[in-house]
């Protein structure tokens, strides 16, 4: 394309196109589309293949961490087992609980939020596409690097919030603590990265119109949720180092002979640990506040306190961390300070369950599959926060403290508030993913499986807690009347099992045989059920503009004179990969963002970064240097500026910052 | 209704000023940033507060070096602050020159901080402060040499002509990392050379 170097390169009024204009699809397919192949693969930037990317491989660490799941309840269906030897059993509950909450549950929640956002904000792409492909990559081989430790026979072992003394080097002197350590470091760069996206995407890659009080809940909830994790993350990736240093280097950070402390430790991770909680179920619950009104016919009851109760959670989330600590003999004052703060982050959530409540009495529900996921998620979520409300009572901590209860009390709230939603969400959003609806009837049967064997798994732990059965013992004797108990746990958790199984297998036949959904299947009212199913590259042919928070809607929702959103004609922006940049607060047009082709970058990034941690399990400083090196390369081509137009030589430069 | 009146204005293409996506995404880099070293210094405070014998290995850390050092810092952010402005209305020979003094005053510091080191009585593996001392100084001896990287390059890109007075914005996101910089080491500095004075 031959283009006149003018003004106009550098200042354009937007050309106002039709959005069913062929050859306008046409042009923006050659811009946006990633060429089919192995190159393909490993260069594309698309958000919607990368947020498929992240739902997958989130998906494919669930199952793992559920095998674990699974041998571990082999081992504790009857007193006395050897399933398991003890050590073992160790590193089973230890890599169980990595997988599920650090692999699985926030990355299958940045799955839906990059596949979605850019569809729900009306906007061709994140703001940092190669960003996110990095995070992507980066969290894959964080992944792999800490399943490798089976490789190398030696697991890690001291639970997932691998306390010290036990996680140092006197008393745990394999490898297996150091895989751990290395690849959480790797895994916070994933996160924060992707946090960084999402968090200028909203500021940023909006459609004109869009402003914050249009947005919808689960755009708040990932909002939240990454600026939470921009703040929470450093201090877990500090706690790994130092606990590496400590036991590699020969620091004494928690090492109470050489003036350290234990207990900085827990202080360091449940800093982290208290607000990753609510990064993990925020936007899941973003995911029933869009959700569920679509199946009860009506927008959601009280948008605006949901809305201000998420960010009102996650800042309270802050100040929790100690009741993680009740039992470590911190002065009574710190412990009821901290006990009155988890009593009031009740406050918020119950406001959110009220208006979820509301919604679907107020509304005509639909019992479709997504539905029963969505609803069951309430219940669950209020038996899961009523037990987290009884072990923010510090008596009542003390007694329950590293009992079943609180292995009941964990599972109500990650799998309701969690697990319950994503595969609702799955069944929900499939027909926009895949062009193709899920099957209804054995849809029904995944969730009746999966709620029954859900609940007759954890609600018995509730039990064998109150009873005094500890956490993470690997057996136990006869007599104690736990026996019965633990044979339940263990049929309700195959029978979770199978209904997991029911899903994916749900999942491989409606890719194939599923019904043809066509754009809008469920006559839901926000922009991502506008563009066809699959949507195309570059999402919307032309740039929306959004005047309410149910776009497609409006026709039976708008009050007399409200303006309308304009979904058919808008803004063309085809000078290139381009999309809308607007205002923060209003989302007015602000400014014709360029965005970056495909590239190698991220994945050799991704690579180089694995090496450098891969170095430090290893103690070579010529891996160390060479990886080091080679980052600075990369990121020194990564961020070179390109010539807004090409042929003009040695002139101002624009830049694709990211 | 129509969207025309919306799209009626022209609007600046590409990467522009504080309207560009690097630039927010060095502000949430900063935050972060900002976070990890709060969490450094929160494990300085609480393993001081914790201590229970004497915590200082030292009679009292020196001013000596670390004073003069501390402005020499500073200098370097005010040079750099003058360049921008200098940028912002094109005059590219004093934006090089404060990038290139920028850089100097960014190795001097450098110079001296590993003198200071190399004077220490400790080391990092004696006790827990020698591990906080060596590791949160180092920590920031790593984001100064990253500022020194990134002037580097930013001089070469400068010196190419990529840059004019509207059009700077690499400039720009460098300049406020490297005064982050220099903030966190007002913390840094206050924390382990001030502080113990107070106590």
């Amino acid at each position: 394309m031959e283009l006149d170097v003018t003004d106009t390169d550098f200042y354009r009024t937007p050309i106002i196109s039709q959005a069913s204009d062929p050859e306008n699809a046409a042009r923006l397919q050659r811009l946006w589309e990633t060429p089919p192949g192995l190159r393909g693969q490993l260069t594309t930037v698309d958000h919607k293949t990368i947020g498929i990317r992240y739902l997958v491989t989130a998906f494919a660490f669930l199952l793992l961490g559920g095998l674990e799941a699974l041998m571990m309840r082999l081992q504790l269906a009857h007193a006395n087992q050897h399933v398991l030897t003890p050590e073992q059993y160790n590193q089973m509950f230890t890599m169980h609980g990595i997988t599920m909450i650090f692999l699985y549950a926030l990355p299958v929640l940045s799955g839906f939020s990059n596949y979605l956002w850019p569809l729900l904000l009306g906007s061709r792409d994140m703001a940092f596409p190669r960003l996110n492909a990095l995070s992507y990559w980066v969290f894959l081989f964080s992944g792999l690097f800490i399943y490798a430790s089976f490789l190398a026979g030696d697991g890690p072992n001291s639970g997932w919030f691998n306390y010290v003394p036990y996680s140092s080097l006197s008393y745990n002197p394999g490898q297996g603590i150091d895989f751990y350590a290395l690849g959480m470091i790797l895994l916070g760069i994933s996160t924060t990265v992707g946090s960084i996206n999402f968090v200028v995407t909203l500021f940023r890659s909006r459609a004109p119109g869009m402003s914050l009080n249009r947005l919808p809940i689960l755009v708040w909830g990932t909002l939240t949720a990454s600026v939470g994790n921009l703040l929470a993350v450093p201090a877990v990736s500090l706690a790994f180092l130092m606990l590496w240093m400590d036991r590699r280097v020969g620091t004494h950070f928690f090492d109470d002979g050489g003036g350290g402390n234990p207990l900085l430790w827990q202080h360091l991770f449940w800093m982290f640990g208290h607000p990753w909680v609510y990064a993990i179920v925020l936007p899941a619950m973003g995911i029933i506040s869009d959700g569920l009104p679509t199946f009860c016919r009506r927008p959601l009851v009280g948008y605006t306190p949901v809305a201000l109760s998420t960010v009102a959670t996650m800042f309270i989330g802050f100040g929790v961390w100690v009741h993680h600590m009740f039992a470590t003999g911190l002065p009574p004052m710190s412990l009821s300070f901290f006990s009155a703060a988890s009593f009031v982050i009740v406050i918020p959530s119950a406001v959110a369950v009220f208006a979820w409540i509301a919604t679907i009495w107020m509304g005509r529900p639909v019992f479709k599959v997504p539905f029963l996921f969505f609803a069951s998620f309430v219940l669950l979520f209020v038996i899961g926060g009523v037990s987290g409300f009884m072990t923010a009572a510090v008596p009542l901590d003390w007694q329950l403290t590293d009992t079943y209860f609180v292995v009941a009390h964990l599972h109500y709230v990650l799998l309701g508030i969690n697990v319950f939603p994503v595969i609702g969400g799955i069944y929900f959003w499939f027909p926009k993913i895949t062009g193709r609806l899920m099957d209804e009837r054995l849809g029904r049967w995944n969730f009746w499986t999966m709620f029954i064997g859900f609940n007759l798994a954890f609600f018995p732990m509730h039990i064998s807690g109150l009873l005094g059965m500890p956490r993470r013992i690997y057996t136990y004797s006869n007599g104690y009347g736990w026996d019965t108990l633990n044979f339940v746990t263990t049929i309700g958790a195959f029978l979770f099992a199978i209904g997991v199984l029911l899903f994916v297998a749900n999942v491989a036949l409606s890719l194939r045989r599923g019904e043809k959904s066509g754009p809008n299947p469920w006559d839901a009212s926000t922009l991502e059920w506008a563009v066809a199913s699959p949507p195309p590259p570059y999402n919307f042919a032309v740039i929306p503009t959004v005047a309410s928070r149910h776009p497609l809607w409006e026709s039976h929702l708008s009050e007399e004179g409200s303006d309308s959103s304009v979904l058919d004609r808008g803004p063309l922006l085809a000078q290139g990969r381009e999309t809308m940049g607007v205002t923060v607060l209003d989302g007015e047009p602000d400014v014709i963002l360029k965005m970056p082709p495909d590239s190698f970058a991220p994945l050799v990034m991704a690579v180089l970064l694995t090496a450098l941690c891969y170095s430090a399990l290893i103690h070579s400083g010529w891996l160390c240097a060479l990886s080091t090196v080679g980052i600075l390369g990369c990121l020194l081509i990564w961020l070179w500026p390109t010539a807004l137009v090409q042929s003009v030589k040695c002139q101002t430069m624009d830049v694709h910052y990211d | 209704m129509t969207n025309g009146p919306l799209f009626q204005k022209q609007l600046p293409v590409g990467a522009i000023g504080r309207r560009a996506s690097g630039w927010w995404g060095m502000l949430m880099l900063i935050a972060t940033e900002a976070a990890l070293f709060s969490y450094l210094l929160f494990s300085y405070f609480y393993l001081a507060s914790q201590a229970k014998t004497t915590w200082l290995p030292i009679a009292m850390p020196s001013l000596r070096l670390a004073l003069p050092n501390t402005i020499i810092l500073l200098a370097s952010s005010l040079v750099l602050w003058w360049g921008e402005r200098a940028m912002r209305r094109g005059l590219l020979i004093r934006q090089l020159l404060a990038i290139g003094l920028a850089l100097v005053l960014g190795m001097v510091f450098i110079v001296v901080q590993f003198l200071e080191w190399h004077l220490k009585t400790f080391s990092m593996t004696d006790n827990a402060y020698g591990s906080l001392y060596f590791t949160i100084t180092g920590f920031h001896m790593l984001h100064v040499l990253g500022g020194i990287l990134m002037l580097g390059v930013l001089f070469i890109w400068a010196a190419l002509d990529y840059f004019n007075a509207e059009r700077h914005t690499p400039i720009s996101i460098g300049v406020v990392y490297w005064h982050f910089v220099d903030a966190v080491w007002l913390a840094v500095f206050s924390s382990f050379y001030l502080y113990p004075y107070l106590r």
